[in-house]
């Protein structure tokens, strides 16, 4: 399937390949991508692979890593070859995203009102409210346009077929959206040769959707709100996002001791005294946000946030309590709840899911138990989880006991060939394994940033895209059409 | 960008402080380490008195000669006056910063801090350290040149030269008290080439040869030192255009920008101005350099608490 030169000895074996599977759209520029990956000289991309992740290291892209004595910048390793969406494939991402995303808002709004889906039994009502992540200072708050997810990350793989499917919802403070942006800046200043007359598209206003969401937001009593971004400060492992997002939106990067709330009010401390704040763009856990309501050792929040936020004198994105939405176990219930709201199918598909509270999930889940792979629903993801093909049979007949004495806590799935990408690696260019976090902006209306954070697990067979296991991330290009 | 955070406009003032300060230190140790060796001992304590570090210097080492004076300013980060610990307390403010100054100004703040943790013992011996320190000197001067180039001339802007101008008053201050002193028993033989030189290698750690020798020519007396450093009204680094500088930029502060904290630090400048403006270096001298030198040091302490009272300490109640 792939051409010659660098890329003669490349095969993605069984899986779909996001460069040379055939699909629809774009049969040109990918063509011309390919033959131009296909001319490049091993030694010249390995060169400007070390040079553009040089750059990374001396502008600070990076993430901070604290030990006991000593801090060390690391950068997310970055792959120079892109990750490419067909302009059709992205239509469909688009329009599945914004479907997502809009289900969520609703599925917010109704849970902190009315409960309609409860009252129906659609969803089980101790799974919502006896959830860590529902916060009842949010019941009856209207909160501006009702969006309460202004900010998303759909995460989403590719399966063997080539069908992208969601594997999680992030709807709290979701990261990596500085990467997508600067990845393409790199891209541009290492290759203009590979990009060269393809229409790819922009990713370089995000920070202006932004601010336009944060403004749209900001309480109606003010024609120029001011907005910032709140941030826990400089020794958060992600303070680069933080630096970026502020310097995008050109407004202030405020820690906690910056804001003081004065007669329900927010105000920032400036050198010409207090100045009033409309929107927050917080990148802290709920938790932290107020010691006067949430947790009361916090040293980052700021006293009295909560009381300005309800006499709705400041909005918050993301709203408070929205990490009820983004659970892994109200993750199986996404394609009912999004049929419940739009009376639609979804866009993009579940990761097929079986929900072992109900009797069906739970006997097809222990009748297939090698097959499948089986994951707690609980706030503490990664944990107990069983992978079935790769367990043995005393695994597995525990983990049976397990499930059979708590099946509410698990939800199961099938094991996904994920699709790879053409990576480049100490020896040649070869298959990756990469996934895709779409980011969404919702103020009055939803944007989706054309295309996403593309991770690649750099690990040969490895699909553990994480950062701290290996992972790396790539620009990822929607072409034009 | 309004609406600077009290935070920011701090972390500005702190950057230009702490940049300079590496300044000062590079010159005064390639200085000392190039022109001033015959005199060794004396010269290399010296150092350490401009710092006002002894007691902390001598806990750590027997006596303050090359390697341990080097080391202690060059290598040891926990040495808070050291080049490593400005510059990282440097790169802290320039990170807390991002958002408001340049990308460029942040990266080679960045590159800077990054290639000094670099620096190994080896780096320190005689035949490299002058490089080093010149190459430490120069990226000192290249941040100047590069905010200069590409950060706004707004509000941010002057509270980072309002944090250099105060510490490169400050600096030479220290500078010629502890030089002056040392220097002065040799007074009896001036004109003398060892005498020359080492009043040379006090105007070259002040970058002030070049000037110094186009005002006074061939008239070189340590009066003549000590009154361009203090009182020239265009060489950069005397305390009298120091202090004029400041005085503009918290002008343009109140006026421009129409904040109204800093009086009590426009009241401080106005005062030194004054007596800089009655004085002559005959004068001082007659009443006592180090004293008068020692009094500047107490009012630059004293306008650095106005200036953070004035306008980075925002209370709740405005």
């Amino acid at each position: 399937m792939a051409e010659g030169g660098l890329l003669a000895g490349y095969d993605s074996g069984a899986f779909f390949c996001e460069l040379t599977s055939r699909r629809g759209g774009n049969g040109h520029e990918i063509a011309t991508i390919l033959s131009r990956l296909g001319a490049f000289d091993f030694t010249d991309l390995s060169r400007r692979s070390a040079e553009a992740e040089r750059e990374l290291y001396n502008l600070g892209i990076t993430f901070t890593v604290y030990s006991e004595r000593d801090s060390i910048d690391r950068i997310l390793p970055f792959d120079v070859i892109p990750r490419i969406i067909t302009a059709p494939e992205w239509k469909e991402l688009e329009q599945g995203v914004i479907q997502r995303v809009q289900a969520i808002n609703l599925f917010l709004d109704d849970l902190y009102h009315d409960r309609k889906i409860l009252k129906d039994k659609l969803i089980p009502a101790e799974l919502v409210l006896g959830n860590s992540n529902y916060r009842p200072e949010m019941e009856g708050l209207d909160v501006a346009c009702g969006t309460y997810a202004h900010v998303s990350g759909i995460d989403l793989i590719r399966d063997q077929e080539g069908q992208f499917r969601v594997l999680e919802d992030n709807a709290r403070t979701p990261s990596g959206v500085s990467y997508v942006v600067e990845n393409r800046t790199l891209m541009m200043r290492t290759f203009p040769d590979l990009m060269a007359d393809l229409k790819i598209r922009a990713v370089d206003d995000y920070g202006i959707r932004l601010h336009a969401a944060m403004a749209e937001i900001a309480p109606a009593d003010h024609g120029d709100p001011q907005v910032v971004l709140l941030s826990p400060g400089i020794y958060n492992s992600a303070f680069f996002e933080h630096v970026f997002l502020a310097r995008e939106m050109g407004v202030p990067l405020v820690e906690g001791r910056d804001l003081v709330v004065d007669d329900d009010k927010v105000f920032m401390r400036t050198t010409g005294g207090l100045e009033r704040v409309h929107t927050i763009y917080r990148r802290l856990n709920d938790d932290f946000i107020d010691p006067e309501v949430f947790r009361p050792d916090s040293m980052l929040g700021v006293k009295g946030l909560m009381r300005a936020y309800r006499a709705g004198n400041v909005t918050l994105a993301n709203a408070v309590g929205t990490g009820v939405a983004d659970d892994k176990a109200v993750y199986a219930y996404m394609p009912r709840i999004i049929k419940y709201y739009l009376d639609q199918e979804p866009i993009l598909p579940n990761v097929e899911t079986r929900i072992c509270r109900e009797p069906e999930g739970l006997s097809y889940t222990l009748d297939h138990l090698d097959e499948l792979v089986v994951k707690p629903v609980g706030e503490s993801g990664g944990y107990g989880l069983l992978i079935g093909p790769k367990s043995t049979r005393e695994e597995i007949e525990e983990f049976r006991s397990k499930l059979r004495h708590d099946p509410g806590n698990y939800i199961s799935q099938p094991m996904i060939g994920l699709s790879v990408a053409p990576t480049l690696t100490g020896s040649g260019v070869a298959p990756r394994h990469v996934d895709l976090r779409p980011f969404a902006v919702t103020g009055k209306s939803t944007w989706v940033l054309p295309g996403g954070l593309t991770r690649v697990a750099l690990k040969e067979g490895s699909i553990v895209v994480n950062s701290s296991q290996g992972g790396g991330s790539k620009d990822s290009w929607v072409l034009g059409g | 960008m309004g609406n600077l955070l009290a935070r920011s406009a701090e972390n500005m003032f702190w950057l230009g402080r702490y940049l300079e300060r590496v300044e000062n230190l590079a010159r005064i140790v390639e200085i000392t380490e190039t022109f001033a060796r015959d005199y060794s001992e004396r010269n290399w304590l010296s150092v350490v008195q401009i710092n006002a570090d002894e007691k902390r210097f001598f806990e750590k080492y027997q006596c303050a000669d090359a390697p341990s004076v080097v080391r202690f300013y060059l290598l040891d980060a926990e040495n808070f006056t050291s080049v490593p610990a400005s510059l990282q307390a440097a790169h802290q403010n320039a990170r807390a910063l991002r958002p408001v100054i340049s990308i460029e100004m942040w990266e080679q703040v960045n590159v800077m801090r990054n290639h000094w943790r670099e620096v190994a013992e080896t780096d320190l011996a005689p035949p490299s350290l002058p490089r080093l320190c010149r190459k430490l000197r120069e990226e000192c001067q290249v941040n100047e040149g590069i905010v200069e180039g590409s950060l706004s001339h707004d509000e941010t802007w002057h509270y980072y030269r309002l944090g250099k101008t105060l510490e490169r008053a400050d600096q030479i201050t220290r500078l010629l008290d502890i030089k002056y002193h040392l220097l002065l028993p040799n007074v009896a033989a001036v004109g003398s080439a060892l005498d020359a030189s080492q009043w040379n290698a006090l105007l070259r750690a002040a970058a002030g040869y070049q000037a110094f020798r186009r005002i006074y020519q061939g008239r070189m007396t340590p009066a003549a030192v000590a009154g361009f450093l203090i009182f020239s009204d265009s060489f950069p680094r005397s305390v009298s255009l120091c202090v004029r500088q400041m005085a503009w930029l918290l002008t343009q502060l109140r006026s421009r920008y129409r904040l109204s904290g800093g009086d009590a630090a426009e009241e401080k400048l106005d005062k030194i101005r004054a007596v800089l403006g009655d004085l002559t270096i005959e004068e001082v001298i007659a009443g006592g350099l180090h004293e008068f030198l020692d009094w500047l040091q107490g009012q630059f302490i004293a306008l650095a608490a106005d200036i953070r009272e004035g306008f980075f300490v925002q209370c709740g109640d405005d």
